[in-house]
């Protein structure tokens, strides 16, 4: 009989685990992580949605993988695994893009950061990190190039909203101001020097992530740093239930829901982060055939015109009850004060304005076809 | 967090307030702090049959949705509609917050419900709170 510590999975803790415990955090399971889905002292998630959507929130992300590609023909296995064009990027930017098998469909999205002449870091899901870590392995064999899976080497901490960059810039040496959107740099954080520092997020705010070493005191020394900091900015420290909620309005996909193994390309409306005029990269034949053929689903945006909150799983009908579709993501959203939802849909059903039901126990609640994204933050000069 | 002694409970986290053959029902304070914000409630029309033990409606928050069972048997006569607008009074007042009212078919049923010491328990029990 194997032992019951062999057959059971061992959750994984980040290196903050014992910081949100002390700060009350409620955590659940996600993926395997023992995470903070919300943080009862910071009023919770639509709270801490709100946070990040007028002030700042931090998120300890470092449930996140992280592959370095790097050597002489790191950018050629790049351009093979992953479907935008990383010749575009120059050295400190970064794009999403994603990894795909041979049918077009999702191992998982991406952030591609090419931090030197030949240095690459993709930034993976947290549930997807063995596998992307074994397929990038297994495809980039005949390049020269050096893989290697650096997720247990940083605590990674975001920091989100419109003061994002001006709590950030009390703790730093670099110049923010003079980072882009999807771009990186590397400074002095909280006094760790040659920090990685990157413009990035899944909010749909302006924001950071920072990757700082792995260890307890020193995630929790920055942690805690960012907090004080941010504090005259009425920081909230954010959970994974408000991560949701923002990335959900701003229609930015998660693996397992919009995107997965079964779904592709077209098909998840992410067009425009794929190259199909790049060199050959692993996909890009079934993608082009099914073009060709064009989509049967198609994800669209749902706002609940009825009484009801579509979920995850959830049927879609059409006017006579006969399903069409499912949700792939619903909620109410907090800064919106909507019910809203992602879902797949036949095509004739996904032109803004058309008109459908979303199953709620049992019973057809209508909703409309919406333009996406939900929510698109506003230019600030 | 006080449970108020002149309520039952159940081990699904609900009150009942018996006030003769009335009987008013909401969610404790533990089942709110357990849930986070709550948005949506949906709740029986005027005129409705609930059943001991069985669902009788829905409270959702941001992550989750949770069954409602009713503490005991009756006909729904009064709905508190203020809550279909403003969910959140759930979260400011879970025993101030009711959501339906009942004529007791059997108020003999509320015996076999927990007292608010007993409710206390199994939560702290449950919870660890």
């Amino acid at each position: 009989m194997p032992s019951i510590e062999a057959i059971t999975p061992t959750i994984r803790k980040t290196a903050l685990n014992p910081v949100h415990r002390a700060m009350g955090a409620k955590m659940v399971e996600f993926n395997g992580w023992d995470m903070p889905v919300e943080y009862p002292s910071a009023g919770g998630i639509i709270a801490e949605h709100n946070a990040v959507r007028t002030s700042v929130g931090i998120f300890d992300v470092s449930h996140m993988g992280d592959i370095r590609l790097s050597g002489l023909d790191a950018l050629d296995a790049v351009q093979h695994i992953s479907m935008n064009d990383a010749s575009r990027l120059a050295i400190g930017q970064a794009q999403y893009s994603a990894l795909l098998y041979p049918q077009g469909t999702f191992v998982d999205d991406v952030i591609v950061h090419r931090l030197a002449e030949t240095d690459y870091l993709l930034v993976i899901n947290a549930g997807t990190r063995e596998k992307d870590f074994n397929w990038v392995r297994d495809n980039t064999r005949h390049f020269n190039c050096k893989v290697e899976n650096l997720s247990d080497e940083f605590t990674q901490i975001a920091i989100q909203g419109p003061q994002g960059v001006e709590l950030l810039q009390k703790l730093t040496d670099a110049d923010l101001s003079a980072v882009k959107f999807y771009w990186v740099t590397r400074g002095t954080v909280c006094g760790l020097k040659n920090t990685l520092i990157a413009r990035t997020g899944y909010t749909g705010e302006d924001g950071f992530e920072i990757y700082v070493p792995p260890d307890e005191s020193t995630s929790a020394m920055v942690w805690n740093k960012v907090l004080e900091a941010g504090k005259e900015l009425a920081v909230a420290p954010c959970g994974l239930g408000a991560r949701n909620t923002l990335r959900l309005e701003a229609k930015l996909p998660l693996y397992g829901h919009e995107i997965s193994d079964n779904i592709n390309v077209w098909e998840a409306g992410l067009d425009r982060f794929c190259k199909m005029e790049k060199p050959d990269f692993i996909g890009r034949a079934a993608l082009e055939k099914s073009k060709a053929e064009g989509v049967k689903r198609m994800l669209v945006g749902l706002e609940m015109i009825e009484r009801g909150i579509a979920r995850d799983g959830y049927k879609v009908l059409d006017e006579t009850g006969s399903e069409i579709g499912y949700v792939t993501s619903g909620s109410f959203a907090p800064f919106l004060k909507k019910n809203i939802a992602l879902a797949y849909v036949p095509p004739q059903f996904a032109a803004v304005g058309s008109t459908v039901k979303v199953e709620i126990r049992g019973q057809g609640v209508k909703a409309q076809v919406v333009p996406t994204p939900f929510y698109k933050r506003p230019k600030r000069t | 967090m006080a449970y108020p002694s002149d309520f039952k409970y159940t081990k699904e986290h609900e009150w009942i307030k018996a006030d003769g053959n009335t009987g008013t029902i909401g969610i404790t304070a533990y089942a709110q702090e357990s849930l986070g914000d709550i948005v949506f409630v949906d709740l029986p029309k005027v005129g409705a049959e609930v059943t001991a033990g069985k669902t009788f409606g829905t409270v959702e928050s941001v992550k989750a949705v949770s069954d409602l069972y009713a503490p005991a048997s009756g006909t729904v006569t009064e709905v508190n509609a203020e809550l279909a607008t403003a969910p959140e009074k759930i979260n400011k007042d879970a025993h101030g917050a009711w959501m339906i009212k009942i004529a007791l078919k059997d108020p003999s049923e509320l015996g076999s419900l927990l007292s608010a010491a007993d409710y206390e328990k199994f939560v702290n029990e449950e919870g660890g709170h």
